[in-house]
């Protein structure tokens, strides 16, 4: 009771974590631009978005332990921590030179897809029920959707489309977390079951 | 001049001319990212002001005062800029250069 008198409200967390997923999709956007091989010149840059997508992945559990308010939600969050921890580490590995297949990046495509279907699971409310449930069914559509761009990168990771589309991905993420807050009416539809709009 | 040798050195000149050109529009969209993400922060904040409660910060708690999104946007596609695009768009230019 004492933490949750004391914990940010659910949204403020979406607007931290979309600050994140836009750090990762500037990463992402200017490689695509730069290419591979430019952006790999200075070692540390090789290491920058995959281990800030794994840091993402460990900030993931204290959101699955003090924002648990069903056991779905806590399953889901859990499902991120560890999808987002494994891509991060799997890129971090090839970065490092550790790990030499390219396959290792389908466990990019690996983490969109259970997040994807994460999202769509653990939003029990139709789409109007409110902004928060229009936002996770639009989020988990648009990342299951784009979990191809990871699979394509894995199989031609030369593609420019793929590299582009993965980043955009990340810019997509980005907006709609910005989007979201607690209760908010999405279209002028605001369940009754949904609660009282705060500021 | 053998026209052969002509056509040679033209096809050069338009090939250089063609990377130049593509390096610096990737060097200007790599440029134009923090600016681009910044004015995106700040258009969101004229348009919705009251998601900034740093303007009107009576009564706000330490987590509202802390939740800025708008002004994060705006911090992002600053450091970007700063921090990361300045060395990004050397390399591109350092990568075009032949070797030594």
């Amino acid at each position: 009771m004492i933490v949750a008198g004391i914990q940010p409200k659910a949204e403020m967390v979406h607007w931290w974590f979309a600050t994140g997923f836009l750090v990762l999709g500037l990463l992402l956007l200017s490689e695509a631009v730069v290419g591979e091989e430019v952006w790999g010149r200075r070692p540390w840059r090789r290491y920058l978005w995959p281990g800030f997508a794994f840091g993402m992945g460990v900030l993931m559990f204290p959101v699955m332990t003090f924002f648990t308010s069903s056991t779905i939600h806590m399953v889901a969050h859990g499902s991120w921590a560890q999808t987002m921890m494994l891509a991060g580490a799997a890129e971090l590995g090839v970065a490092r030179g550790k790990l030499h297949s390219p396959y290792w990046r389908l466990c990019s495509a690996l983490a969109l897809a259970v997040s994807g279907v994460a999202l769509l699971v653990h939003e029990q409310n139709h789409w109007l029920f409110s902004r928060a449930a229009f936002l996770h069914h639009l989020l988990g559509w648009s990342v299951v959707a784009a979990a191809l761009f990871p699979l394509a990168r894995a199989f031609r990771p030369r593609s420019s489309t793929a590299a582009l589309g993965f980043a955009a991905t990340f810019v997509l993420i980005a907006v709609v977390l910005y989007c979201d807050r607690d209760v908010a009416p999405i279209f002028g539809h605001l369940d009754f079951y949904a609660g009282v709009p705060h500021r | 001049m053998s026209a052969d040798i002509a056509h040679t050195i033209r096809r050069t000149r338009d090939r250089h001319e063609a990377a130049a050109r593509s390096l610096a529009l990737r060097a200007r969209i790599v440029l134009a990212l923090g600016p681009a993400t910044a004015a995106g922060g700040v258009a969101w904040a004229l348009l919705q002001p009251w998601r900034l409660t740093i303007l009107h910060p009576a009564g706000q708690g330490f987590w509202w005062l802390l939740a800025e999104p708008p002004l994060y946007v705006v911090l992002v596609g600053l450091i970007f800029r700063r921090l990361l695009a300045p060395g990004l768009v050397a390399d591109l230019h350092a990568a075009e250069e032949p070797e030594p």
